[in-house]
């Protein structure tokens, strides 16, 4: 009430200075907005132009079709990122194939099967999950995965002649600790969605003489669809960008991605060389920086497109 | 609420006014305690593999001395001690012993540093002792099994820096496998090396000689242990001198050099080549 008095009072002021204080609070959120926008542009630029000239020096197939990584070879570098990229697909995608359902059927649990008192305890834990540095996963990696891989890879290649032995830091090992870290972001976007869902809806559904679980995967997942797509953008995002914690268990030689293989991220690969990197070398890793840059770009604009669309079409 | 806002202002601007005096007390008692009225510049080109100890002197140098500035380009050894015999710099750097041409040509070899890296496994595994041949052949992945040497049968796991790492770029060098090099992990520092090594029965790895600790094993190569005395007497193969030739003798140059040289040699110029990890030569 109070506040509202001042409000007026200051209501009573001469036009001019309620048109200035007026203006200067709309300008204030026009400043707001365009900070944000133009960092995005300003990111953007500074990537293609620091990005592209490796492009024309080194050559656009050499760098995205050709699989050598040599980049600081005294004679003839070679600068191929093919192996690179495809890990990074692979290993998100992978991550998402893991991770997804995972966290789906968790969030499903969360708020339709478990008790209360159950999902009054899981729901915090998988909150916290979130705020964990990554590094601390990549951590966990180190001492519990990488260990088991390396006697798993004792094992399945205990007789071949041309397996590389790697001590356990693979693709696997990578791609369940990306699976673990997108985690918290499907189920608490996917737990907001299915709450989200009429409750007029179940009940239509179990009056109808729908078991509950036809229930849950006939009607509540359908209506929450745009949410859990939200949720998986949103992890797609988290594991394609991610670097800390996979730069500690995927062993980052540059190989092609099978799940024995170490191999090296698009993020790994700029973060393990930037630091003595020069010339050339260090352009190349920016442009890697690009490819990164315009993957998210794409697969970003693609997939809230889809959503998008098929939020007209229902 | 004007009052309000000038009240504020005038608060923010004494806060500001009193953070910038604060500063400029700071800078001023920064100058007074520097050792003074050197300046000049001190350019030196050569080793890329000396950049951390170039650059971290350099800075230390400049510190003390504001009317210095120290340059360093990083062309490669051979480039360095060529700019220094035609007389555009006055310091090369190389990461080797000089070549006779080079010492006829007047260059004069100041080690200022030795460069020593250890090759470490696990400390369970029972080999202590490699030929370099040996070593080189694990490196470049004709052998892959600890059995091939009289180990156990245990698969070897080929660890290594990141391409462009100092410490890689020496070892291969020095092993003469530029680029033949087939590793199975590429991490990217010595610390990550040496945790690999200690939590993989078979990985083998390459390390600056001042990290090795107790759980990992530095093996012998050719016979000579790694250790300090044996690196300073030159017996070790895997380590190399950081020379910053100059044209003469270092009484020779001017007095911005010398008194660049004495830095290197005062306690606290030892202190960082100390502490960008390597050894003090005698």
């Amino acid at each position: 009430m109070k506040k509202n008095t001042v409000s007026i009072k200051s209501g009573k002021q001469s036009k001019a200075a309620r048109a200035f204080s007026e203006n200067l609070a709309k300008n204030c959120f026009l400043f707001a907005a365009v900070v944000a926008v133009l960092a995005v542009l300003s990111i953007m630029l500074y990537m293609f132009l620091k990005g592209t000239p490796a492009f024309f020096k080194v050559g656009l197939n050499e760098i995205l079709f050709e699989t050598e990584w040599r980049p600081a070879a005294k004679e003839n570098p070679s600068f191929g990122i093919l192996y690179i990229i495809l890990t990074s697909v692979a290993g998100t995608t992978l991550a998402i194939m893991l991770g997804v359902p995972l966290g789906i059927l968790t969030a499903v649990f969360l708020t339709e099967v478990a008790p209360k008192k159950l999902a009054a305890l899981v729901q915090p834990a998988v909150e916290l999950l979130a705020a964990i540095p990554s590094v601390i996963y990549g951590l966990l990696g180190i001492i519990i995965l990488t260990p088991w891989m390396y006697k798993l890879e004792k094992i399945i290649f205990e007789d071949s002649e041309t397996h590389q032995f790697t001590g356990g830091a693979n693709l696997i090992s990578a791609v369940i600790v990306l699976a673990i870290m997108i985690l918290p972001t499907v189920v608490n976007m996917s737990v907001s969605a299915i709450r989200a869902v009429d409750d007029k809806l179940k009940s239509a559904s179990l009056a109808l003489g729908a078991t509950k679980i036809q229930t849950i995967f006939k009607v509540v997942l359908p209506a929450a669809k745009s949410g859990i797509m939200t949720g998986i953008v949103l992890g797609i995002g988290r594991a394609l960008g991610e670097a800390m914690a996979i730069s500690l268990v995927s062993g980052s030689s540059v190989n092609l991605p099978l799940p024995f293989n170490s191999v090296r991220f698009l993020t790994t690969a700029i973060v393990s060389e930037m630091s003595y990197a020069s010339g050339l070398h260090r352009q190349v890793l920016f442009t890697i920086g690009l490819v990164l840059f315009v993957f998210i770009m794409v697969i970003n604009l693609v997939l809230t497109k889809m959503i998008q669309g098929k939020e007209k079409n229902t | 609420m004007r009052k309000k806002i000038a009240k504020f202002l005038g608060v923010v601007a004494t806060v500001t006014m009193m953070a910038v005096s604060m500063t400029g007390c700071g800078s001023s008692d920064s100058v007074e305690s520097g050792d003074g009225n050197l300046t000049g510049t001190v350019t030196m080109a050569g080793s890329t593999s000396m950049e951390k100890l170039a650059n971290a002197l350099a800075e230390g140098f400049m510190e003390k001395n504001d009317g210095v500035t120290v340059t360093a380009e990083f062309t490669g050894s051979s480039a360095g001690i060529e700019s220094l015999t035609t007389g555009s710099v006055d310091i090369g750097n190389a990461s080797r012993a000089l070549n006779e041409a080079e010492v006829s040509g007047g260059a004069v070899e100041n080690i200022v540093a030795i460069d020593g890296i250890a090759v470490i496994t696990h400390g369970d595994n029972p080999i202590k002792e490699i030929s370099s041949e040996d070593l080189k052949k694990i490196y470049t992945g004709e052998i892959t099994n600890w059995n091939e040497l009289g180990g156990n049968d245990e698969a070897i796991v080929v660890i290594g820096r990141e391409a462009s790492s100092g410490t890689r770029g020496a070892f291969e060098e020095l092993l003469e496998m530029e680029d033949q090099c087939n590793y199975a992990n590429e991490l990217d520092s010595t610390g990550a090396v040496l945790a690999q090594v200690t939590s993989t029965e078979g990985a083998i790895g390459y390390v600056s000689l001042d990290v090795v600790d107790d759980n990992v094993i530095a093996l012998s190569i050719d016979g000579v242990e790694a250790t300090e005395e044996n690196i300073i007497a030159g017996k070790y193969m895997l380590s190399r001198p950081f020379v910053m030739a100059t044209m003469g003798e270092i009484s020779e140059q001017n007095e911005t050099v010398q008194a660049f040289f004495e830095y290197i040699e005062s306690e606290e110029g030892q202190e960082i080549i100390k502490k960008v990890g390597l050894i003090l030569p005698e």
